[in-house]
């Protein structure tokens, strides 16, 4: 191909859709961004952020794989668009683990009962789970309870059965159990 | 000596990565300025082009290019047929961008590459294609009729091949048959879904001609042949990056999908990065999909139960083009006569164009349509005999003392002979007996009748031929700063661990600990040469190629080591990362072993003093490196199987339909399963459970439904049911370890066991339940709750 055909081209770095201040608390830290208005939290998270530990599966809210927490509650961030997050609470997986890097014992649990195959689901399995640990509410730990759980996020890999065991694990590692 | 990792059920070195968000999968890695891709795609599952006009997608902001089979050059051909076979007349492979006419819904007709996705997709419905739609026929049946309307006008009768494999003497069977029974099955089309819809970026360096392309794809090394010669480049200016890939299941092992071609090539011409990272939707009606099949099948048999022969006449749907050949419908077809001891196969399939994405492996690969069709028929079999079910198996199955057992004229997938290698066939059906309760159910059933409740037993077994070739390669290397050991090969992982069951190979030739084995697959720049993850082969084929390759640099590191302890070889022992002679003090580190036997002009650290070329071990009286040497504690070695290894196992389980809701309850369910020796029996199971959700998919929910014009209906994850928790019952596996005889590990595979018999053991029970209603049949998968509904009302 030609070496010039480059210079015919001018690319221009970024879209001219319309943009709005967000102000959110990930993780602890408080920032603000320009963020497109259309833009969704998911991306947001993950490219404007490079929080990318959150996936990405289906964008259209079903698969869970893009589970995180707003606000102390499990949400689809591919449903949710950046500027609804402004002033929102938000946590992602990258807080899970303990400040010193070693595991949570949520973490622990999925690695301990081979709870995760290609791991693409974990981060919003375990954002989700993390939600229904920390909310104070009663948790059903029968097998059936535990499926209930976790029944809004779908895993391609491991047939559940030891993701199941991994939130018991998880249970009684932390005293829920 | 440390304790044998091998078939310990050691934790993943993988997980703490995936666990803490931590994973690359492409869509992570950053790519400062990259561009983005969105593709126009056909609304018609067969139309002819008018035209494209691309100017107003041109000139929308933010777009800066715009492509149609008239602007991408050596690319507008037709994509190679990967697996050629005699039986295809003039095989259709699709083109990266349509010319002239479209075949399914969702084919792409043109790419778009912009700033980002959301102008890049806004774009792509800016440009405007003019189509002349034309008639299809959807019905696999109706198609190979007289006078259907012909995907491809090359091909009369849509017939894309037709292959027939014979087996002993068949005719001469048949006559001396004292029973026949024949029955028609059919297994619906489902698709992958793998949680990471495929994606592709890519990056061209002008300087040094280099391109790089990540790519969730399980044949990065297939890739890189292809791209090197559709591009024209040398293979080694081009390098393909398997990241963390998010479940694969066969879907990803075809190769190129337009995209791995087209981004690629814009990010060479563009000067940028570029990716495309498919969405759910685009999965759904862009990647290809497996499984209707539709078997006319016949048993021939004496009336003690023995099946003598066995007829099989079989419609595959390929999709609208065939790029993988007729594997599928090749590896239905030599599963056929299951673990039966059936002298005499004639076994026939056309596959089939239809207007629909295109037909290539996922998960079972043939192998659950085939268990469909033999077990649905034995079932019958044994009813029309009046012989029990576990019965008219036991009377079948191939013997202990019959292995190997070949059926002569039967090629396999790979080319070759079908050879089960080994087995225990009877013990496992007497292990199933057991634990499903087989001498309680009657009672149970009957107990269950009495409260108004249908209980059915349903039971299946299956084979999977494994671990085809035709070969894969290791290179191990212990580093000498480190004393890690680092090791190759060329296929790539999608979550099955790899990283961790090769490294508890190593792990027991080289005495260090699996978490010091730092296994790096999926990269040709790391490692080029092997084939792909595919048909339940990579603790097989990349597994048995590492330990030889492991058990090589052990001799290497103990004669090293002798001559540094300056022990006899036979007393030094590799333990905990050090090379030892037990009883005595003398002992080094391997780090310390690989640094001298690596003769150094420069000492870098105090390890290195000892092998530079004034210290006291340092040869004065010739070459330090002796001729033939090669520096450093390292080898490569290849595994190349005779033929495939055949894993097996039985499925059975009780079932409650209720005669209401016609809702399946399954209130138990039992696998029996051997892959030879497990390497990692946790893993192991993983594989067996996962698998058995997709079984539970395919049985009860999953099928791509199309309208009778073509259109898919259900190209999301709201309309197509992919099981969730609450879905999928509990299994009980239990293992028999029957050691392959074809390889060192003795292993087998084991990634494809769990889905194969799902469908046909739930057909079984579910057909039990119902027995006393009137004997509705279940020859069809996905059982839906209408189906049932209906056959209980026909019955």
């Amino acid at each position: 191909m030609s070496r010039h055909e480059h210079l015919e081209r001018s690319i221009p770095s970024t879209s001219s859709d319309p943009t709005a201040e967000v102000t959110v608390t990930i993780n602890g830290v408080t920032l603000t961004r320009q963020v497109s208005t259309r833009m969704l939290l998911s991306d947001f998270i993950r490219h404007g952020l490079r929080l990318t530990g959150t996936h990405v599966g289906c964008e259209h809210g079903v698969c869970g794989a893009c589970t995180i927490m707003i606000d102390g509650r499990a949400a689809r961030s591919c449903l949710t668009f950046a500027v609804q997050a402004d002033g929102a609470e938000i946590r992602t997986i990258e807080s899970e683990e303990k400040d010193d890097g070693t595991l949570s014992a949520l973490q622990q649990a999925f690695q301990e009962c081979h709870g995760l195959q290609c791991g693409y689901c974990t981060p919003g399995m375990i954002m989700n789970i993390r939600s229904h640990f920390d909310s104070g509410e009663e948790l059903d730990l029968s097998d059936d309870g535990i499926r209930e759980l976790i029944s809004g996020n779908l895993c391609r890999c491991t047939g559940y059965a030891n993701i199941v065991k991994a939130v018991r694990r998880a249970a009684e590692l932390t005293g829920r159990a | 000596m440390s304790t044998r990792k091998f078939g310990a059920p050691i934790k993943r070195n993988i997980d703490p990565r995936l666990l803490t968000g931590r994973g690359a999968f492409t869509d992570d890695i950053n790519l400062p300025g990259v561009l983005h891709a969105a593709f126009v795609r056909s609304p018609f599952a067969r139309a002819r082009i008018n035209g494209i006009d691309t100017s107003i997608a041109e000139q929308a902001e933010g777009v800066v290019a715009v492509y149609t089979c008239d602007n991408i050059g050596h690319l507008d051909i037709e994509l190679p047929l990967l697996i050629p076979h005699p039986s295809m007349t003039k095989a259709r492979t699709q083109r990266p961008l349509a010319r002239g006419d479209v075949y399914y819904v969702g084919q792409t007709v043109a790419m778009v590459v912009a700033v980002d996705r959301y102008v890049a997709e806004d774009a792509a419905a800016l440009v405007d294609v003019d189509y002349d739609p034309l008639d299809v026929e959807l019905d696999l049946e109706q198609a190979i009729e007289d006078g259907a309307p012909l995907v491809h006008p090359t091909h009369p009768n849509n017939i894309a091949a037709d292959f027939t494999q014979v087996s002993g003497d068949p005719e001469a069977a048949f006559a001396e048959a004292e029973h026949v029974t024949r029955i028609r099955v059919q297994v619906d089309r489902s698709t992958a879904a793998a949680m990471e819809c495929r994606t592709v970026a890519a990056r061209y360096d002008a300087t040094r001609g280099e391109l790089t392309v990540w790519d969730g794809t399980q044949a990065p090394l297939g890739v890189r042949g292809g791209l090197a010669s559709i591009f024209g480049m040398d293979e080694d200016k081009v390098r393909v990056i398997a990241p963390d890939v998010g479940g694969g299941f066969g879907q990803k092992v075809m190769f190129p999908y337009p995209d791995e071609l087209l981004v690629p090539h814009a990010a060479i011409q563009l000067g940028r990065p570029v990716k495309y990272i498919e969405d759910r939707r685009e999965n759904f009606i862009g990647s290809n999909q497996e499984r209707t099949q539709i078997h006319e099948i016949e048993l021939f048999a004496k009336k003690t139960g023995e099946v003598i022969a066995l007829r099989d006449n079989f419609l595959h749907d390929t999709g609208a083009f065939i790029p993988y050949g007729i594997a599928v419908a090749q590896v239905a077809s030599t599963s056929i006569a299951g673990p039966y001891r059936i002298p005499n196969i004639h076994v026939r399939f056309r596959a089939v164009y239809t207007p629909t994405v295109p037909v290539t492996p996922y998960r079972g690969c043939g192998r659950p349509q085939a268990c469909f069709a033999i077990e649905r028929a034995m079932d019958q079999l044994a009813e029309e005999l009046g012989i029990d079910r576990f019965e008219i198996r036991r009377r079948n199955l191939i013997r202990d003392e019959d292995f190997p057992y070949t059926r002569e004229g039967l090629l396999f997938a790979d080319g070759l002979r079908v050879k089960l290698d080994s087995g225990q066939y009877l013990k496992a059906l007497d292990m199933a007996r057991d634990a499903i309760g087989w001498n309680e159910f009657a009672a149970m059933q009957s107990r269950a009748a009495d409260e108004g409740k249908s209980l059915g037993l349903g039971l299946a077994y299956y084979v999977e031929g494994t671990g085809l070739g035709p070969y894969e390669g290791g290179h191990v290397k212990i580093h000498p700063i480190t004393g890690k050991v680092y090791v190759n090969t060329g296929l790539t992982s999608q979550g099955q661990g790899h990283d961790t069951v090769f490294a508890q190979i190593v792990s027991d030739q080289l005495g260090v600990k699996v978490e010091d084995v730092i296994v790096v697959e999926g990269d040709t720049g790391t490692f080029e040469w092997g084939v792909a993850t595919f048909a339940s082969r990579a603790a097989v084929v990349s597994g048995n190629a590492i330990h030889k390759t492991a058990v090589k640099v052990r001799e290497q590191t103990i004669k090293a080591a002798a001559n540094m302890l300056e022990a006899d070889p036979l007393q030094v022992v590799l333990s905990d990362g050090y090379a030892e002679v037990p009883g005595t003090n003398r002992r080094v580190s391997l780090a310390a072993v690989a640094t001298a036997t690596n003769p150094l002009r420069y000492a870098f650290n105090s390890a290195a003093q000892a092998a530079t070329q004034f210290a006291s071990a340092s040869r004065h009286d010739g070459p330090p490196l002796i001729d033939g040497q090669h520096p450093g504690l390292e080898a490569t070695d290849y595994f190349s199987p005779e033929c495939a290894t055949w894993a097996y196992g039985v499925h059975a389980a009780i079932v409650e339909v209720d005669r209401e809701t016609c809702r399946v309850d399954v209130k138990k369910y039992i696998c029996i399963h051997d892959c030879g020796n497990m390497i990692n029996p946790v893993i192991v199971d993983g594989q067996v459970m996962g698998g058995f959700a997709q079984g539970i998919g395919g049985a009860l929910y999953e099928r791509i439904e199309y309208d009778t014009d073509g259109n898919p209906t259900n190209a999301n994850f709201v309309d197509f049911l992919i099981p969730y928790a609450t879905e999928v019952p509990a299994i009980e596996i239990s293992h028999l370890e029957t050691p392959s005889p074809l390889n060192p590990l003795g292993v087998k595979g084991v990634g494809e066991a769990g889905c194969i018999a799902v469908g046909a053991t739930l057909a079984s029970g579910i057909e039990d339940a119902l027995r006393p209603m009137g004997g509705a049949k279940f020859h069809k998968t996905p059982i839906t709750p209408s189906m049932i509904f209906e056959a209980m009302a026909k019955a």
